[in-house]
């Protein structure tokens, strides 16, 4: 049984954001870079209990980026996962990366790849869409329950206005969101064991880019809070009806 | 050369953010001279000719009840032979729970470039450029699309939906559809509820209503809005409300015309969840609370006085009007 975790760094949730270059790139000035929370709480948190169910169960982790990206998979590996593979590639192209997911995938030939529901930074939900179109495989999206009989997933998801329980055999391709697993935090002898165990770089594979990010713009700041008296309730009510037309 | 929109269904019938997705559809169709056709997958009751009203000119159906679930497998293939068949260059989904299952997918097949999460017309005037929203909300990227097929997934409640007058021709589009290898065992909606991404408004609650006994005002206000409720992660997470209220970076993400937020301070990761709100007001005794800063409109107060004073302002201004 073999776990494919695609993992990937994002800015702190608390990070500050500002742009440099003329608005075409992210300013890294003060940042600190995580595990993306769905890749992380959810996904890898998931696999790692399943491996501690099944001890025949291999973890092993992808990312797709520069060497920045290495402290990010260490932490992930002193979380649980037994081996890692970084694709030396930056690029924003969801198109791009999961085509070397995929690639790693084919490989690996996994029966199981998990990713978060999006990342925080570029909230693309699209990596596990197309991962499984590539490798062929079925995709359930939005987990918030995961379980396993054998071959057999039973998946929970979320749909508009509430959820279904899908049943479907491996291999597939799975996004999680909350629900699926809690956050844990590394101990100190995960933290040490990460050190030793194996980080495979490799090269992309050739793919033409499909999107470009041509700039970044911050929202319009809010003109300023509206404050209305506590005992002049009607005067709220008065404001989102007439002004703001909200009710 | 057209622009192919995907009208999302779910028990039969066509959800209200496709009517977004169409409005949105026809004006990049007019912005490129060109026209616009829907795509229905599986059985439903509505009227398919009435979308002509949003302006399109053609409703292609591909009628396998097969379809009538979402497998992204399924639906990746039979889009894309739908886009391939009507020779489509533009297609757009709604960036909703369907969209995200399948617009992705759908690019990977088509070998298209995809921008998800858009929220305004794309910037044809030199090249294809879309504009969507990243870092949960906090900023915007302009997003350039390379490939000749380009896949957009818009997200709810960012394009006023347009209705004019018109029928459009339906047809049947005959598609292969496999078998699902995926097998719906259950369904479980949340009914006599507003689903909180769908919702007009939304009520939330946070630390501030001290314990789950308290929730009554929140969920009087609600009913009186028929409004979605909603809450923080700390109320999540201590088991107060189900944790699939839990609004905020890690959770739910909503874009509701209204947002109520009662006794929730506003950390940052709760603003990334509703910091698309259109209009956003905050109850807080707490005059310092970060909330405010994101907010339009606001009471420092105690929201065990203000919230059923407001509950019955509003009942009184709805039995006036």
């Amino acid at each position: 049984m073999k776990i494919l975790v695609c993992i990937s760094k994002t800015p702190d949730t608390t990070s500050k954001i500002a742009f440099t270059d003329g608005n075409t790139k992210f300013d890294e000035t003060g940042v600190q870079w995580i595990i993306n929370p769905y890749d992380e709480w959810y996904s890898l948190v998931r696999a790692i209990e399943l491996k501690e169910k099944d001890a025949s169960v291999t973890i092993h982790l992808v990312t797709v980026g520069g060497p920045d990206c290495d402290p990010v998979i260490r932490k992930a590996l002193a979380l649980g996962g037994d081996e890692a593979i970084r694709v030396n590639a930056d690029n924003t192209d969801s198109y791009f990366i999961a085509a070397q997911i995929a690639e790693v995938a084919k490989k690996g030939a996994y029966d199981l790849i998990f990713t978060g529901k999006e990342a925080i930074d570029y909230n693309g939900s699209s990596i596990g869409g197309m991962v499984a179109e590539l490798v062929d495989a079925p995709y359930i999206s939005l987990a918030t329950l995961f379980e396993l009989n054998g071959t057999t997933a039973t998946i929970t998801r979320e749909i508009e206005g509430g959820e279904e329980v899908a049943e479907v055999s491996l291999p597939v391709v799975v996004s999680c969101q909350k629900g699926v697993a809690e956050q844990r935090i590394p101990n100190m002898r995960g933290i040490m064991a990460a050190r030793t165990k194996p980080l495979q770089v490799v090269e992309p594979i050739a793919v033409e880019a499909l999107t470009s990010v041509v700039s970044f713009e911050l929202p319009p700041a809010k003109a300023g809070v509206k404050l209305v008296d506590a005992d002049n309730v009607a005067e709220l009510v008065r404001l989102l009806h007439e002004e703001a037309k909200a009710i | 050369m057209s622009v192919l929109i995907f009208v999302d269904q779910t028990e039969n019938h066509i959800k209200k953010g496709a009517y977004e997705a169409l409005t949105y559809g026809v004006q990049v169709a007019k912005q490129l001279g060109t026209t616009a056709e829907a795509l229905v997958l599986g059985t439903v009751n509505d009227d398919l000719a009435s979308l002509g009203k949003y302006g399109v000119t053609k409703v292609h159906q591909v009628a396998n009840e097969t379809l009538n679930h979402v497998d992204a497998q399924l639906y990746a293939k039979v889009i894309a032979e739908a886009v391939t068949a009507s020779g489509a260059n533009v297609v757009v989904f709604s960036h909703n729970q369907t969209g995200k299952a399948v617009a992705a997918r759908v690019a990977a097949r088509l070998k298209a470039g995809v921008v998800t999460g858009a929220c305004a017309l794309p910037d044809t005037s030199n090249g294809f450029v879309v504009r969507k929203t990243v870092f949960s909300g906090k900023a915007f990227a302009n997003v350039s699309i390379h490939s000749a097929i380009k896949v957009i997934s818009l997200n709810p409640n960012s394009y006023q939906t347009v209705a004019g007058e018109g029928t459009a021709e339906v047809v049947a589009l005959n598609v292969a559809v496999d078998a699902s290898k995926v097998k719906i065992t259950a369904v479980n909606k949340v009914s006599g509820e507003v689903p909180l991404t769908e919702a007009d408004i939304v009520v939330s609650g946070g630390r501030g209503l001290k314990g789950p006994e308290n929730w009554g005002v929140l969920l009087d206000l609600a009913k009186e809005l028929h409004a979605a409720t909603a809450c923080s992660r700390p109320v999540g997470d201590a088991h107060w409300r189900p944790h699939h209220e839990h609004v905020g970076q890690t959770g739910v993400q909503v874009a509701p015309n209204l947002y109520i937020a009662l006794g929730i301070s506003g950390a940052i990761q709760h603003l990334a969840g509703v910091n698309r709100s259109k209009v956003i007001v905050v109850i807080n005794k707490d005059p310092e609370a970060p909330f405010f800063k994101a907010a339009d409109y606001g009471i420092v107060g105690d929201l065990f006085e203000v919230v059923p004073k407001l509950t019955e302002e509003i009942r009184k201004m709805k039995a006036s009007a």
